[in-house]
């Protein structure tokens, strides 16, 4: 990689990327307000979590870049045990907390 | 509404953000880290974490700094990284779009992945709650999520390159997220788009700037709504 970032460079992409950001938070409650959306639009916006976090997770357990990509069992491991244990619990802490021990305990026994 | 129930909404949101905490700083550690090592400043490094406040994103516009990426591409990458919030907007519209303009600005401001999904899942699970009980509920979400944020930025920042990689914090990420969608999967139309996003996430993953998350978010929706109505139509119940 690296040649040192411009400061120039650096506060540009700092304020748009802020201001982007937001907007893009801002756009729907923003603007739409308390104006009521169609049924359909809600239908679809039901499964928007449901959708959105596997999409962003699946490539990240499969392909991490901590291994450059390379398939990695205690990623692996540790991704199916927290979904396992969140299925079964519906707690988000004891399932991090399993997937966390899961994660340590298999780069310790097999690195 | 008495003092004591306001009280009891906000501290619920605390309480459900609370197991983010364990994420949050190891994950913003690591972001403190990396970015003074690629030569930002202790300032800067605080200053980008308080204006963006979006995790993956500011990875993203850290490497493609790095790699000397002309400004433009790193400012559309790094925002279609974070289009998913505009997804994040459209959902919360139903629940906050009645507030005064001065709190929506507030909670878009405040909206990232956990604060998001926590105050979403309550919202589904309780239509009954007022507007400002929703608005003081995703208020106490994010309080132990973001000034924590920016006080571990800061932690990083301080501790410069210290962090050896085999801590793999890299995938505090993946974990968190993780744990935050096992509980939702309430019905059929929830696996189903869970699964078609996956698939379609995987499939896109050479789809340039991140796009292949969008496409992926937007085939889920589509995929989930499809078998809300076809579970509708068969009389099931959703």
């Amino acid at each position: 990689m690296t040649d040192d970032i411009a400061t120039g460079t650096l506060w540009t992409v700092i304020i748009l990327l802020g201001l982007g950001s937001f907007g893009l938070r801002f756009m729907f409650t923003g603007l739409v307000g308390d104006r009521a959306m169609p049924d359909w639009l809600l239908r679809h916006l039901r499964y928007t979590a449901v959708a959105i976090l596997p999409a962003l997770v699946a490539p990240q357990v499969l392909w991490p870049v901590a291994t450059d990509g390379a398939f990695d069992i205690p990623r692996v491991t540790a991704a199916v045990v927290t979904l396992g244990v969140g299925l079964v619990t519906k707690n988000v802490l004891t399932a991090i907390i399993s997937g966390a021990v899961t994660l340590y305990g298999l780069l310790y026994l097999l690195g | 509404m008495t003092s004591s129930t306001r009280k009891s909404v906000y501290f619920q949101g605390v309480r459900d953000a609370a197991p983010f905490i364990l994420v949050i700083i190891p994950f913003s550690t690591l972001f403190g880290v990396l970015a003074t090592e690629a030569g930002l400043s202790v300032f800067e490094t605080l200053a980008f974490s308080v204006v963006v406040i979006a995790g993956a994103a500011q990875f993203t516009a850290l490497q493609l700094m790095q790699e000397n990426v002309p400004t433009a591409i790193v400012l559309i990458s790094a925002l279609a990284v974070n289009l998913r919030m505009a997804m994040y907007s459209a959902s919360l519209t139903p629940y906050l779009g009645a507030a005064p303009l001065w709190q929506r600005a507030l909670c878009a401001y405040l909206t990232v992945d956990q604060s998001y999904v926590v105050s979403v899942s309550k919202f589904e699970r309780e239509p009954q709650m007022t507007v400002p009980e929703r608005v003081r509920y995703f208020l106490g979400v994010v309080t132990p999520i973001v000034p924590l944020w920016y006080g571990f930025t800061l932690v990083g920042a301080l501790l410069g390159a210290q962090i050896p990689e085999s801590w793999a914090l890299d995938f505090a990420i993946p974990i968190t997220f993780l744990a935050m969608i096992a509980p939702m999967f309430r019905t059929m139309a929830h696996v189903v788009a869970a699964l078609v996003a996956v698939m379609v996430a995987l499939l896109a993953a050479g789809v340039p700037y991140s796009l292949g998350l969008i496409i992926a978010g937007v085939a889920g929706m589509m995929a989930g709504a499809q078998t809300e109505l076809w579970m509708e139509r068969r009389g099931m119940r959703t």
